[in-house]
């Protein structure tokens, strides 16, 4: 701030102080005439910063035109114009009013060419016109257009705007972007400061400006003097590969190249003299120790170039000095980028990890949702159902064909969740009453009968809706992410699943505990002959819990349908998690099939994480995680205990 | 030493439930006991501790002469020691012939291996006809066991009992379900099998406990409140009260 | 005693004999060695058969005697064409690559040769490199020793973890299917080394003898296929005949109980569980030089969830029943699917098979368990047992009068 006013007070000093709107702009480029004509990236500083300091109205368009090569001058006398060409000569327009003044021969005025510096230059200037602009929302394009593509020559320019901006949220982040092109253009102790400001920051932007100043080159050798080296290299490291490093080498003219067996082997062939190479017949060269003595043979007699086969690239560079050294040269600036990084990075890991916890948790509730009917009818009825991926898929096929009859999304969504319950529980009812009542106490013929119909039914949507996936469209209000910074982010579709999920826990664990239905389940499951002598019909219990949880499948289906794809196979996907999570949270428990939920959710979001590149492979090591799991607890996390669970 | 089982201090506890209460009991090499209390009182759940399928929380479990700890076994380990194990329940493989539900009883190596080579000689098919006349199914041989009477299915099992040739029989319930004249022949095996090895009856019916004619453990509530003689027990107050005193 | 097993089995010489009988009569149909009434494509496909008769035979075994419902077995299944697909894989792009190389300006090297192999075969996958698991591609022996340890070994340690921790029943049931979902997923990824979602293929060349004809070549593996079921049968016969069976059908009826008798059940189990995966892998290994592709999506769960129903529709706990449900579905399936059955017009809506014989197989399996859990093998029993009844003595059930009811009164 100090440079522009002494800037200010050297050009208008002997000026008459006169209110810098009224004064002519025309004088002002008079002023600096002889700068602008010379149009020198050296000498024209000044005069664009006069220009854009002097608050007139009309330095924004002569900047303007004379980055576009439409400011003339007229050798004369200096006058600054813009031109108008017609075929009588150039039409000499004046700069502020744009009143025609004369109209004269080509060889009277002169067109300005600024080179690309001074462009820039000038483009500069104008940011700061933008960045002061009146209009917020052109100050706010100014500044995208900097975060955009920063440039030295805006820092400046947006230090200059910094004290006049009125919008509180445009000045913080005016502020922030000043810091940010500080850590790359400003003076030592300036970039010093800027990083450090940064200590502990997330952005994504913040991590660009610091990564290049570590950026690093490898010098073969003791480091020159005074450089500022980052660290020594170890050659045949993931830091330095074995190739590169004797290619520095040779580079150096420390070692000679050493032709790869590519090469050797061309060279063989193009030097083969009547079905020979060296006098060896080439019928012969089919091993690599007969190729390279032929090749020694060619070298010896000067016709290849020679090398030592027995010692290889990584003998050549072992014990040498590589060294990292930083582009940057200034010690001090490359630690304080490292100390910041450093920072930064333990906030990174950390909101990773909550990330990654939020990812677990939306999986999680999905897991949740496609295991909670299966832990109903499993663990409360003992019955196996193989068949409740395929509930799951009914569900979301009649989400998706509410959604053809239905176009608004979000109605036909509220008509789908009931819909899909009363599909999926009337094709449970169905079930039990036709095939599962007559197998009770057959665990394994019901889980062969259940797999019956689910290859059944798995066909049958395959034949009605075909092999492609069909789309189960969000509503407009669950596009979108929550974010709440650069790492950690999460869909609104996940929200609302995991929404979902904490219903139906809800619902479920009141019609447990607080309805007759509940009651009459608990007996059920309990002690079928004594409910029943007592009044409660099982077998309308048994139908009752069917229902309930293959409808919970339904829903569920839509609301896995909402976030993955509608397929005839989506509830063979999903069975095999399902049973697993029943089963590692213990059968017969609804806190169980919650951990179990939330445990195999995190574990293979945990696994993904370790192995980003490959989720079949999460999925394999998960599996083989829970095989291992259920070698400690057999029976779940919450097992039922003592003479009840024995077998 | 001349106990074949020393069970000392075990308890055990189903979700808060102590089913077993700080029990002790001693049995020797040739004996018969009877183990009698009402319902819950633990006989069961003392037999699962003494077989290997229940593991105590605390005590131990000593067996034989080197006062082995049963309760670092595995079942068939605790079986292949000399345990044998006569369920309430008669459980015999019901697909299966009389005549194989004794050989596959009959005390041979156990291994899958010789298993597979197994095949009777005249001997083994000698003691397994020896046996069926022993619990009166000699003429029943070829029978799917499926087929018996319930009385013989309990016969059956005892006989599998006695093949396996084991030094300590645990019986639980063996009369239960049988005529009277059945219950007579269970008795007489049972005797007869007390003079070489030993014998722990579990019994509710105190007409039976009292043709056994041998020395009763009284449970209840997990421990033993009484010992001694069908006489000496029915004699004490505290077994009238808990027990005799609600028929 | 000598002599006893084929006496007291006579079921398995009769099975022996119609074997023979019906590989006799396809070779003399045949077109490769017979009168040409029989395509070729259709011997491969009855070889085949045979070789899914196998494993099912191998699932009855570990399933309809021992009581464990494992949706595993289709996996050693694939595993076994695997190991021995890579070797026919490797040694036919072996001799491709010498072929190729063999107008080079200079001789191949053999580890130009390797690389050779190598990309030709992991191209697809965009490697050139062979992974470890290969390292006995090279050799016959080898491979097919790895037919016969992979899954033996796999089986042996998934086994062991199972049964020791007492897993049991559905839970084991949906453990195995998980085993199986787990060893098909890793199958799928490229970096399994096994060329992911393409499998393995080109499996119905035999490395250098490409001049024979593959009508001779699908006989050789219909009668390699027919010795193997036949063998398979009566070592399965064998091993359940004698006490064994026995054992194993008591840890079917009451595990705890053959606990208690002083066996190691365990053991017994783990025991089983592997032979039969041995079995499965011999099957496998002849029946995908047959198919001529294998790819991951043959080990997926639902492979051996079809085996389960062969073996339930067939008859389970009963030999000859796995091997009559798995010929009679398979070739069903083969026929239904391959578009050979005709559509039934019902006026408003044309059935056609190939979109309904899921739908039917599903449906009739549901019949099958709930009205006939016997299956067709069930069938036969009756015939059998009318011949002979076996229903003299005293009627079933507690006697008249017993005790306890005295007791009740008290």
């Amino acid at each position: 701030m100090k440079f522009i006013a002494l800037l200010i007070a050297v050009l208008f000093g002997s000026a008459p102080p006169a209110p810098a709107q009224t004064r002519d702009i025309q004088m002002l480029l008079q002023t600096h005439a002889d700068a602008i004509v010379a149009s020198s990236r050296r000498t024209i500083g000044p005069a664009i910063d006069a220009l854009a300091a002097s608050g007139l109205a009309s330095a924004r368009e002569v900047l303007n035109r004379w980055q576009d090569r439409e400011l003339w001058v007229r050798e004369a006398d200096s006058l600054f114009v813009y031109v108008r060409e017609e075929e009588t000569g150039l039409v000499m327009l004046d700069i502020v009013s744009g009143v025609e003044i004369a109209t004269v021969g080509r060889r009277d005025l002169r067109q300005l060419k600024p080179n690309g510096g001074i462009r820039a230059l000038i483009g500069a200037a104008l940011v700061q016109f933008q960045l002061s602009d009146p209009d917020i929302k052109v100050r706010r394009a100014g500044l995208r257009a900097i975060e955009r593509r920063p440039e030295e020559s805006h820092l400046a320019a947006l230090r200059n705007s910094l004290e006049g901006e009125t919008d509180p949220d445009l000045g913080i982040r005016k502020r922030r972007l000043e810091r940010l092109l500080t850590i790359s253009y400003g003076s030592s102790a300036e970039r010093i400061a800027a990083i450090h400001s940064f200590d502990g920051a997330l952005s994504v932007d913040v991590r660009a400006a610091l990564n290049p100043i570590l950026a690093t080159r490898t010098v073969f050798g003791p480091p020159p003097e005074g450089a500022n080296v980052a660290r020594r290299l170890e050659p045949g490291s993931g830091d330095l590969g074995t190739a590169d490093a004797h290619a520095l080498m040779v580079a150096a003219d420390v070692a000679a190249p050493i032709p790869g067996p590519e090469a050797r082997k061309q060279a063989l062939i193009d030097n083969i003299v009547d079905g020979a190479v060296a006098g060896v017949p080439v019928a012969r060269l089919d091993t690599d120790a007969a190729r390279d003595a032929a090749y020694l043979q060619l070298a010896a007699s000067g016709v290849v170039p020679t090398y030592d086969p027995e010692r290889s690239m990584a003998d050549v560079v072992a014990d040498e000095m590589f060294f990292a050294v930083y582009i940057e040269p200034d010690p001090a600036v490359t630690d304080a980028a490292q100390s910041t990084l450093k920072s930064i990075e333990t906030g990174v890991k950390l909101n990773r990890t909550f990330d990654l916890a939020l990812d677990g948790l939306s999986l999680a509730s999905i897991y949740f949702l496609a295991a909670i009917g299966l832990a109903i009818t499993f663990g409360v009825m003992g019955v196996i159902n193989m068949a409740h991926g395929e509930f799951i898929m009914m569900g979301a096929y009649t989400g998706y064909l509410v959604q053809q009859v239905v176009p608004d999304y979000t109605l036909s969504l509220l008509i789908a969740l009931p819909l899909a319950f009363a599909v999926a529980a009337a094709a449970g009812v169905a079930m039990e009453r036709l095939v599962i009542r007559h197998l009770y106490h057959r665990p394994l013929e019901t889980l062969l009968a259940t797999f019956g119909i689910s290859i059944a039914l798995q066909q049958l949507a395959k034949t009605i809706f075909g092999t492609q996936a069909r789309p189960l469209t969000s509503p407009g209000w669950l596009d979108g992410a929550w974010v709440l910074n650069d790492i950690v982010s999460i869909s609104h579709i996940r929200i609302a699943i995991f929404a979902i999920a904490l219903m139906f826990l809800a619902v479920f664990l009141f019609i447990m505990k607080r309805t007759r239905l509940g009651l009459e389940v608990r007996a059920v499951t309990q002690n079928p002959k004594m409910a029943a002598s007592m009044g409660i019909d099982p077998d309308r219990i048994n139908m009752l819990t069917f229902g309930l949880g293959s409808g919970i499948a339904g829903i569920a289906g839509v609301a896995i349908g909402l976030y993955a794809k509608v397929t005839s196979e989506m509830g063979a996907d999903y069975i095999v998690q399902s049973f697993m999570t029943v089963v590692v949270g213990g059968v017969g428990n609804i806190w169980g099939t919650l951990i179990g939920a939330t445990g195999i959710g995190f574990l293979q979001k945990g696994i993904e994480f370790l192995n980003p590149s490959n989720t079949l492979a999460a999925q394999t090591y998960m599996i083989v995680f829970i095989i291992v799991f259920i070698q400690f607890r057999p029976r779940g996390i919450i097992a039922l205990r003592g003479r009840a669970a024995g077998d | 030493m001349t106990q074949l089982l020393e069970v000392s201090g075990v308890s055990v506890t189903f979700d808060g439930f102590r089913a077993i209460n700080n029990l002790s009991f001693q049995i020797g090499k040739a004996e018969m006991r009877a183990i009698i209390g009402p319902n819950g009182a633990g006989k069961t759940t003392f037999m699962d501790i003494v077989t290997g399928k229940t593991r105590p929380d605390e005590g131990r479990v000593l067996w034989g002469d080197d006062n082995l700890s049963l309760l670092k076994m595995t079942e068939s380990q605790i079986a292949r020691a000399g345990v044998g194990r006569k369920f309430q329940r008669p459980t015999v493989f019901e697909d299966q012939s009389v005549f194989d539900n004794l050989m596959m009883a009959l005390k041979k190596p156990r291994n899958p291996l010789a298993v597979l080579l197994f095949r009777a000689d005249t001997q083994d098919d000698a003691r397994v006809h020896r046996l069926a006349d022993e619990i009166g199914l000699g003429d029943q041989l070829h029978r799917r066991s499926g087929e018996l009477s319930h009385g013989q299915k309990q016969w059956l099992e005892i006989g599998m009992l006695l093949a396996q040739d084991p030094r300590l029989l645990l019986v639980d319930e063996p009369a239960a379900g049988m005529t009277l004249a059945e219950r007579e022949h269970t008795t007489d095996i049972l005797v007869e099998a007390a003079k070489t090895r030993a014998v722990v009856v579990v019994e509710h019916d105190m007409e039976f406990v009292r043709r056994l004619n041998c020395k009763v453990t009284v449970l209840h509530e997990g421990r033993v409140l009484a010992e001694g003689s069908l006489e000496h027990v029915t004699a004490n107050a505290d077994v009238i009260d808990v027990y005799l005193g609600r028929g | 005693m000598s002599g006893t097993f084929i006496t007291r089995n006579p079921g398995v010489l009769i099975f022996l004999a119609l074997l023979a009988l019906f590989t006799i009569a396809i070779t003399i149909l045949s077109e490769g060695f017979g009168l040409g009434l029989v395509s070729t494509s259709f011997v491969k496909t009855l070889g085949k058969t045979l070789c899914l008769c196998l494993v099912a035979i191998a699932m009855d075994l570990v399933w309809g005697y021992c009581g464990i419902l494992s949706l595993g077995h289709f996996a050693f299944f694939g595993l076994g064409g695997y190991a021995i697909g890579m070797w026919l894989m490797y040694e036919r792009t072996r001799m491709i690559v010498v072929e190729s190389l063999a107008n080079a300006p200079l001789p191949p090297t053999p580890r130009e040769i390797v690389d050779g192999i190598g990309t030709q075969i992991f191209g697809v996958v965009g490697s050139a490199e062979f992974p470890p698991i290969w390292a006995f591609a090279h050799s016959l022996p080898l491979q097919l020793l790895a037919v016969i340890l992979v899954p033996g070994i796999l089986a042996g340690v998934f086994g062991w973890l199972a049964f020791r921790s007492r897993v049991t029943g559905v839970y084991l049931s949906i453990l195995t299917q998980a085993m199986t979902l787990a060893l098909s997923l890793y199958l799928f990824q490229n970096d399994s080394g096994l060329r992911g979602n393409n499998g393995l293929s080109g499996l119905q060349n035999l490395p250098g003898l490409a001049a024979v004809p593959q009508s001779t070549v699908s006989l050789w593996f219909f009668w390699g296929s027919a010795l193997a079921l036949g063998a398979g049968y009566a070592l399965a016969a064998w091993v359940v005949s004698g006490k064994l069976g026995s054992v194993i059908r008591g840890i079917r009826d009451d595990e705890a109980r053959v606990r208690f008798l002083g066996y190691p059940v365990e053991t017994f189990k783990l025991f089983i569980f592997t032979l039969t995966a041995v079995i499965a892998a011999i099957a496998g290994a002849l029946y995908y030089p047959q198919a001529g592709i294998i790819n991951p999506a043959e080990i997926a769960p639902i492979a051996s969830i079809y085996l389960a129903v062969w073996v339930a529709i067939g008859g389970r706990g009963r030999l000859y029943g796995a091997v009559i449900g798995a010929a009679f579905v398979s070739l069903l399936s083969t026929w239904f699917t391959g578009g050979q059955a005709p559509d039934v017009n019902l006026g408003f809506y044309a059935i056609n098979w190939v979109d309904w014989w899921l739908v039917l197989l599903g449906v009739s399996f549901v019949l099958v368990t709930l009205f006939a859990p016997k299956g067709i093998g069930g069938l036969i029993d009756m015939i059998a047992h009318v011949r002979s009844p076996d229903r003299k003595g005293a009627p079933l059930g507690p006697d008249v009068g017993s005790l306890r009811e005295k007791e009740a009164r008290e």
